[in-house]
Formats: structure tokens, sequence, C-alpha cells
């Protein structure tokens, strides 16, 4: 009875949409806006926070050693970080690895490894700390120990990934909720208008004993249709955007390793925003239905 | 089956119905009579709760209507057939549709409902018209439809509300023969009308409203409209 009743409904959904195309564009449209937006803002929001998690497993400070410094000092320093208890790795990278490590980067461009040898590069220790917010104050211990020429680290890099990603957060939420709430009112006006227009058919059901749910489900339904539809439409747009600018996108993020985006991530995010889709569609029309039903 | 006690229904100050009693016993047949504004589409309405009473109680069978709750009144009103003036039927739905819609409704099963449907368009005389959509149909051939609509549930009670009301003479004859064959099946019949020359043909029982009082009630076979 329950598989006869939803086959009904969803008979009475198809045509109440068929029979006003141009609302139900419109609804679907707004929804594929609100949904391609937030798609776009998760995949952003997703990137950046791969790119800090990135940053924050790379060395964060780096000492280049003068070519005089022998092992026995670096080990001293080592232990001298050690004892401070704020360094997750100090790693010390010879000139044979450093040179190694200049060839791979350098391994389509055979003018740059031409006359470079391992005497020219100097040795370094790569210094990670166990927070960001050490990195002045190990740098600072670094710089003054003697037999260390120059010392980097990547602070302001880091800081400024983490408060981009801190604002595009707090401005996505409140953009998709602006969009979802206008969504949301899309959808309640349209379906309310559906409800107007059928007001007799309504009337004469009631009459012959349709319960309210009865009445509802085709309304709630067509939300329902209007939300789902227009996220798996942003959704697939966005992916085919997100599969043409791959290329470009890996150039321009230079070696960070964050693309192509998981296959099962997608997967996730268009099962999320179907189900946030079937929420907004069944509140609107449960909301335009209800106030005409009381 | 029905009863009436001192059931009146105010629409802000004005009486639509005024303490009007009375009593239906299961397979009558009733003529509810008077001009209009009489009170006889209110009546009606109270009968199927679509209306609330002022005063008074309304009983069917052992149910007195007040206690139904609100969430029980389209399990209520399954049990009663009714036929309106206006036909209200869906426009967009052929005439099998309309008539199996109530059936849709009741949760009955698909395979029930063409076999139903298809006695109840033969009952009618309608079973040409099946797949015709109501802008095809003549006004007598809308209110057959209407009629197999409303038994086609199987109901105790068919109200009918001015159903001759836009037919002419000849077509409304056929519709209250109809509802007589209905009636002769053992349901009971409520039809408003202001159509004297039926009430008179038909010798059944007449209630008569004036200004929502009821003025008279006589019994089948002694009301005759000079």
């Amino acid at each position: 009875m329950i598989k006869q009743m939803m086959k009904q409904h969803l008979k009475t959904t198809w045509t109440h949409i068929r029979r006003a195309p141009y609302q139900a564009l419109a609804a679907t449209l707004i929804m594929v806006l609100t949904f391609f937006v937030a798609t776009i803002f998760v995949l952003t929001a997703a990137g950046s926070q791969a790119i800090l998690n990135w940053f924050e497993t790379r060395p964060q400070v780096t000492a280049f050693f003068e070519d005089k410094v022998t092992m026995e000092q670096v080990d001293i320093l080592r232990a001298k970080l050690a004892q401070t208890g704020k360094i997750k790795e100090a790693k010390y990278v010879s000139k044979e690895e450093a040179l190694a490590i200049y060839r791979e980067q350098n391994k389509n461009d055979p003018l740059l490894l031409e006359m470079v040898t391992a005497n020219i590069l100097p040795a370094s220790l790569e210094v990670s700390t166990t927070n960001i917010s050490y990195l002045g104050e190990i740098a600072q211990i670094l710089r003054q120990e003697s037999g260390v020429e120059e010392v980097i680290f990547q602070e302001d890099v880091v800081r400024s990934l983490h408060e981009w990603t801190n604002v595009l957060r707090k401005v996505g939420v409140g953009l998709i909720a602006t969009l979802g709430g206008v969504s949301l009112l899309i959808i309640l006006v349209i379906i309310g208008m559906k409800v107007a227009l059928r007001r007799e058919e309504i009337e004469i059901l009631q009459l012959l004993g349709g319960t309210n749910w009865y009445i509802r489900a085709p309304f709630i339904f067509e939300g329902i249709f209007y939300g789902v539809v227009g996220a798996i439409l942003a959704w697939g747009i966005s992916y085919l955007l997100l599969l043409y600018s791959t290329p470009f996108l890996v150039g321009f993020l230079a070696g960070i390793p964050i693309l192509p985006v998981p296959f099962l991530f997608m997967l996730a995010l268009l099962g999320a925003e179907i189900l946030v889709g079937a929420l907004i569609g069944t509140l609107g029309s449960l909301i335009a239905v209800r106030r005409y039903l009381k | 089956m029905i009863k009436f006690e001192n059931v009146s229904k105010k629409f802000g100050e004005v009486a639509t119905l005024d303490k009007v009693n009375f009593e239906l016993k299961p397979g009558e047949f009733v003529f509810i009579i008077g001009p209009s504004g009489a009170g006889k589409t209110t009546l009606v309405k109270l009968i199927l709760k679509d209306y609330l009473p002022t005063a008074g109680t309304i009983k069917i069978g052992r149910i007195n209507l007040e206690e139904i709750p609100k969430r029980k009144i389209p399990d209520y009103r399954r049990k009663i057939g009714v036929v309106f003036q206006d036909f209200k039927l869906l426009p967009d739905r052929t005439v099998f549709e309309n008539i199996a819609l109530a059936l849709r409704i009741f949760g009955e099963k698909e395979t029930e409902i063409i076999p139903k449907v298809t006695e109840v368009l033969g009952l009618v005389g309608l079973g040409e018209r099946a797949d015709f959509f109501p802008a095809q149909l003549s006004a007598g051939e809308l209110q057959r439809t209407c009629l197999a609509r409303a038994i086609i549930g199987s109901p105790e009670i068919v109200l009918a509300d001015e159903p001759t009301g836009n037919l002419d003479l000849g077509t409304a004859r056929q519709i209250v023969k109809l509802l007589k064959k209905i009636n002769e099946m053992g349901k009971t019949i409520i039809m408003t009308t202001h159509n004297f020359e039926i009430v008179n043909q038909m010798k059944e029982r007449v209630i008569e409203l004036d200004k929502g009082k009821l003025i008279s009630d006589q019994k089948k076979g002694k009301y005759h409209f000079k």
C-alpha cells in the first residue's frame, strides 16, 4: 500500500512540475546557484586546509652552516634544540644530500645542473617545531650559534595561510547560510503559489477524506525534487570545472600535492549536498503547505 | 442514524441554522428544501464536519460529531459520499480518474480500483465516457460522474447538495432516479433542493427550512407543494 501511495504521489508531483515548467526551472536554478557556491567554497576551504597541513609538515626553520662546521658541533646544536622540548624533528642535510635535492628539483633543466658541485652548497639543519608559535624562538637560538651562516623560516607564510583559511571559512559559512535562506524562501514562495493555484483541488481532496499528509505529500516531494536536482547539477558542474582546471592548478601550486581531489571526497560532498538539498526542499514546502492547510 | 438536537450555526450575529431538530433512520431518502439562504448548505456542511455547530449536537449513529478529533475527520468523511451542485471534479483528470481518486485516497489496491470503477460507471450509465475529461461532458454527465465518485467507497450516507441546480428538468429527473436507485441499495440519501417538481414527483420525506429554522418535517408521501 505504501509503495502504491508513493507511486501515486510521485506521479502527481511530476504532473505538478510538468505543468509549471518555468517555476520549476526557477526553483532548480536557485538551488543550483546555492550549491555551486557551496561546492566551490567547500573545495577552496578543504584545499587551503590541505595546503596548510602540507606547509606544517615541511621543515619550518632551516639553518645553513658555514663550511668549517663539524658533525660534532651539529650534534651539540641538535641536543641543545632537543632540550627546549619545542621541536618535532631536526634533520641534518649534508652537502651531498643538498646536491642530490638540487639535482632532483632541477632535473629538467640541464643548464642549471652544470658546474654545480657539492662544495658550493651549504650543509643545513631542517627543524620542525611542535607548534608554529615556537618558530621565532628556535630561529633566534640558531642565529646565535657560531658556524650558522643563515637562518630562514616560514612563519609568515604559515601564519598568513592560517588567517586566510579562517577568513575563507567564515565568509563561506556566511554566504552559504544566506544563499540557503534565499533558496528556502524561493521554494516556499513557489510551492505556496502552487498550493494557492490548487486550492480547489485541495478542497475536493479534503471533502473526499484525503488526510493532510495525503494532500501535502506531492508538494513536499516537489520541494525535495528541486533541492536534490539542484544539488546534483551544481555538484556535477563544479566537479567538471575542477577537473578542467586541475592541470592549471597543479602548475600554480608548484609541487604542493593536493590535487587531484580524491573521488571519495567528492562523493561524500555529493551525499552531503543531496541531504541538505532535500532538507531545504522539505522545509520550504512544509512551511508553504502548512500555511494553507491550517 | 443522523440526529440533529437543537443545532444552531451562527456566523457573527447571523444565524444560518436556528435550533434545528430532526432524526433520520438508516436507508431513508429525505429532501431538505427551502429558498436560498434557508440554511440547506450549512446543514450539509455541518454533517460533513466542514463547519462546527455553534450550539446543539449532531450524532451520526452513536458518534457525536463534536467528539471526532481533527485528525480523524478524513476517516469520518470517507464514510460519507458527497454530490455537489458545481460537481467539484478535477478538470485535468478523466472521468475514470476522478472516480478512482476517491478509492486512491482510501488506499485501495490498484487491482481493485479498475473493476470497482467500471462497475460504478455502468451503474450511472457512463461506461462509454470513462476516458473523457470533464470539459467534454454535458452537465448531466458531470453530475453522474460526481454521483459515481460519491458512491464508489460504499458509504452509508450520500449527501447531495443541490445536485440538480445546474440541470434541466429532464436531466434532473435522471439524476434523482439514480439517487433513488442508490437509496434502494440501502443508502441514506439527504438531498437539498429547491426543485419542487422533483420533490412532488418523488413523494419522499421532506424537511423544510426557512431562515435557518425547521418549519416542517413531512413524512414520506405527505408533502405536496402547490
